[in-house]
C-alpha cells in the first residue's frame, strides 16, 4: 500500500472520528436537556405541563421520522447558514447532530422514567427544589442507562457519518465510495469496513466500561 | 407538635371522586410516638403524606411545630420540610450513592459545607450501627441496614418530627423489632415526635404511645396504647386487638359455637384484662365465690407500656344465677367481658 493511500486512510478515519465526536457532543448538549424537559413535563411528573409536553413530543417524533439522507438534503440551507458551506466535514456535523438530538432526547426520557418515583418523593420530603431533584436524584440515578443510550447513539452516528461522507462529507464513507465503489478498489473498501468495525467496537467498549464504573446496583 | 385539623382528601379519578380521608382531627404531642393502624386502602399512606404535604389535602390544616403548612408559599414549605424527616417502606435510597452520601443528601440539599456534613454524619452512623458500612452501596446492604441508612438520612437535618410510612412492612419480624427499638431510642435521645402508619398491631404494641384506627378514611377511635388494647371501643378496633392477641380458638370449639344458650350448653367467655385487673386472682374468685367450674381454653397476658393487658377465654359451668353474679362482679372490677357463644356440654369436659 502506498504512503498516500495510508495517509488518506488515516486522515479520513480522523475525519470520521471528528464528525462523530462533534455531532455526539452537540447532540448531547441539546438532546439531554430536551429529554429532561420531556420527562419532567409529562403528566404525573414533577413539572407536569401537558401542552408543552405534547408540543415537544411531536417535534421529536417528526424529526425522528425523517430518514437521515433526506434530512441531510432538506436542511442544506440551514447548514449553509450555520457553517457557510454545505459540503465537507463541518457541514456534515449539522445534520448528524440534528438527527441524533431526538434520539438522545427519547433515550434520556426513558432512562429518567425508570428512576423509582419513591426517590423523587423522598427528595421532595427533604425540601429539594425541582432543579435539585434533577441534579441530585434523577441524573445520578439514571446516568448508567443514559450512557448506554448515548453509546447506542454514537454507534449509529458512525453509520450515518459514512452516509454523509458519500454525499461530500468526507471521512471513511467518502473513501469507501470513491475508491471502493467508483474505482473497484476492494482492498481499500475492505480496510474502511474494518476500521469502521474497530471504531464501533471501541465506542461500545468505552460505553460499557463507563457504565460498569458508575453502576452500583 | 403535629396537628391535623379537619383534614379531608378526595382523589379525583375518571371514575369519580374517592374520599380517601374524611374530616381527620388528630394531634401528636411533642416527643410521643403516634401510630395509625388500618387495613389496606384505609387511607394511611394518604394521611401520612398529608403531614408534609407530599399530598395536599382537599380541605383542612396541617400544623407542624406551630406552623400551618397548608398556608406556606413554596420556599417556606421547603424550609419547613427540612425539619420533618421521613422514612419509607421501600427505603428510597439512591442506588448511585454510598451510605455516607445517602445520609448526606438532605444536608447537601441545604448547602451545608462538607466539613460540617462529616461532623453530623459520623455520630449518626454510630447511632444506627453502620460505622463500617460508610462506603457501601445500598445494593450491598440487607433490608434492615437499608432502613437504618434511611433513618440516619431522615435524622441528618436534625428534624423535630419523623414520619414513618410502613417502615417495617418489608422487613422480617426480628429486624422489625430492632428497627422499632431504634425508633424508640431516637425518640428518647432527640425528643423527636414520631407519626407512623402500619397495618401490624405488633408495631403499635412495641413502640407507640398513642394509636388511632383509620377505617375507610375515617379516624374511628384513638387512645393511649395501653387503654386501647384493654378497651377497644369499635368493632374494627376489637378485631384488630383480638387478632393481635392471636386468640383463634381451636376448630373443635369454633365449629360447635352457637349464639343461643340452652340447658345443655356452656357459655364461652372472653375477658380482656388491663392494669391491676390482669394481676388479680380472678379465676379462683370465680371458683370459690361463685361456685363456677372453669375450663381455660386460651390465655395471653402481655405487658404494653407497663400495663398488663391480655385476654383469657374460658368455658363456664354453673347455675344461671351464679353466672350472672359473676359477670356483675367482673364488670365491677373493670374487666371487660364478652360471651363469645355457647357450646354443647359434650364438647368441653368439666371435672367434678
Ligand atoms: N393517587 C391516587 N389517585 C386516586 N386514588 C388514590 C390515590 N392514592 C390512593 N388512592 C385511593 O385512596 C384510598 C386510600 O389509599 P391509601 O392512602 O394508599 O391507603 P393505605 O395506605 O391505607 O393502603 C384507596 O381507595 C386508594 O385506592
Ligand atoms: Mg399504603
Amino acid at each position: 500500500m502506498s504512503q498516500t493511500t495510508l495517509l488518506l486512510l488515516v486522515s479520513s478515519s480522523l475525519q470520521t472520528i471528528y464528525m462523530v465526536a462533534a455531532a455526539s457532543v452537540l447532540a448531547t448538549m441539546f438532546g439531554l436537556p430536551l429529554g429532561i424537559a420531556l420527562y419532567i413535563t409529562r403528566r404525573g411528573n414533577i413539572l407536569e405541563k401537558p401542552r408543552l409536553y405534547n408540543f415537544l413530543a411531536t417535534l421529536v417524533n417528526i424529526t425522528r421520522s425523517i430518514p437521515f439522507v433526506i434530512l441531510m438534503i432538506a436542511i442544506i440551507p440551514f447548514t449553509r447558514l450555520l457553517v457557510g458551506t454545505s459540503i465537507g466535514t463541518n457541514a456534515a456535523i449539522v445534520p448528524l447532530s440534528l438527527c441524533a438530538i431526538p434520539f438522545i432526547a427519547r433515550v434520556t426520557e426513558n432512562a429518567l422514567s425508570e428512576v423509582n418515583k419513591g426517590l423523587i418523593e423522598a427528595a421532595t420530603a427533604m425540601g429539594a427544589t425541582t432543579l435539585q431533584i434533577i441534579y441530585k436524584v434523577l441524573i445520578p440515578e439514571s446516568l448508567a442507562s443514559i450512557i448506554n443510550g448515548l453509546t447506542l447513539t454514537v454507534i449509529s452516528l458512525v453509520g450515518y457519518s459514512a452516509m454523509a461522507g458519500a454525499v461530500g462529507g468526507g471521512g471513511l464513507g467518502d473513501v469507501a465510495i470513491r475508491y471502493g465503489y467508483q474505482r473497484f478498489d476492494s482492498v481499500i473498501m475492505l480496510i474502511t469496513i474494518v476500521i469502521m468495525i474497530v471504531l464501533v467496537q471501541f465506542f461500545q467498549f468505552l460505553g460499557d466500561w463507563v457504565v460498569k464504573r458508575i453502576s452500583h446496583r | 407538635m403535629i396537628t391535623f385539623s379537619n383534614i379531608s382528601k378526595k382523589y379525583i379519578t375518571p371514575h369519580g371522586s374517592i374520599p380517601a380521608l374524611v374530616d381527620i382531627n388528630l394531634s401528636v404531642p411533642k416527643g410521643k410516638i403516634y401510630g395509625i393502624i388500618g387495613k389496606s386502602g384505609a387511607g394511611k399512606s394518604t394521611l401520612i403524606r398529608c403531614a408534609n404535604l407530599l399530598e395536599r389535602p382537599t380541605s383542612g390544616n396541617i400544623i407542624v411545630d406551630d406552623e400551618d403548612l397548608t398556608t406556606l408559599p413554596p420556599t417556606q414549605l421547603r424550609q419547613a420540610r427540612r425539619k420533618i424527616g421521613m422514612i419509607f417502606q421501600h427505603f428510597n435510597l439512591l442506588s448511585s450513592c454510598n451510605v455516607y452520601d445517602n445520609i448526606a443528601l438532605p444536608l447537601t440539599l441545604s448547602k451545608t459545607t462538607s466539613t460540617a456534613i462529616k461532623k453530623i454524619i459520623m455520630p449518626l452512623l454510630e447511632l444506627v450501627g453502620l460505622t463500617d458500612k460508610e462506603h457501601n452501596f445500598p445494593a450491598q446492604l440487607s433490608g434492615g441496614q437499608k432502613q437504618r441508612v434511611a433513618i440516619a438520612r431522615a435524622l441528618a437535618s436534625n428534624p423535630k418530627v419523623l414520619l414513618s410510612d410502613e417502615a417495617t412492612s418489608a422487613l422480617d419480624p426480628e429486624t422489625t423489632e430492632t428497627i422499632l427499638q431504634l425508633l424508640k431510642n431516637i425518640r428518647d435521645t432527640f425528643n423527636v415526635t414520631i407519626l407512623l402508619i402500619t397495618h401490624e398491631m405488633s408495631v403499635i404494641k412495641t413502640c407507640c404511645d398513642f394509636v388511632g384506627i383509620l377505617h375507610e378514611g375515617k379516624l374511628l377511635e384513638e387512645n393511649d396504647v395501653g387503654e386501647f388494647f384493654a378497651y377497644p371501643k369499635t368493632a374494627v378496633a376489637k378485631n384488630f386487638v383480638t387478632a393481635s392477641f392471636s386468640t383463634k380458638l381451636p376448630l373443635n370449639i369454633t365449629q360447635h359455637l352457637q349464639n343461643v344458650s340452652s340447658a345443655d350448653t356452656h357459655p364461652i367467655m372472653r375477658f380482656y384484662f388491663m392494669g391491676d385487673a390482669a394481676t388479680q386472682p380472678i379465676i379462683s374468685q370465680l371458683i370459690n365465690q361463685f361456685r363456677l367450674r372453669i375450663n381455660i381454653l386460651q390465655g395471653n397476658i402481655e405487658y404494653i407500656k407497663n400495663h398488663a393487658v391480655g385476654t383469657l377465654v374460658i368455658a363456664l359451668s354453673g347455675n344461671a344465677n351464679d353466672l350472672q353474679n359473676a359477670l356483675n362482679y367482673l364488670t365491677s372490677l373493670n374487666i371487660h367481658t364478652e360471651i363469645i357463644g355457647h357450646v354443647p356440654n359434650n364438647v368441653i369436659a368439666f371435672s367434678e
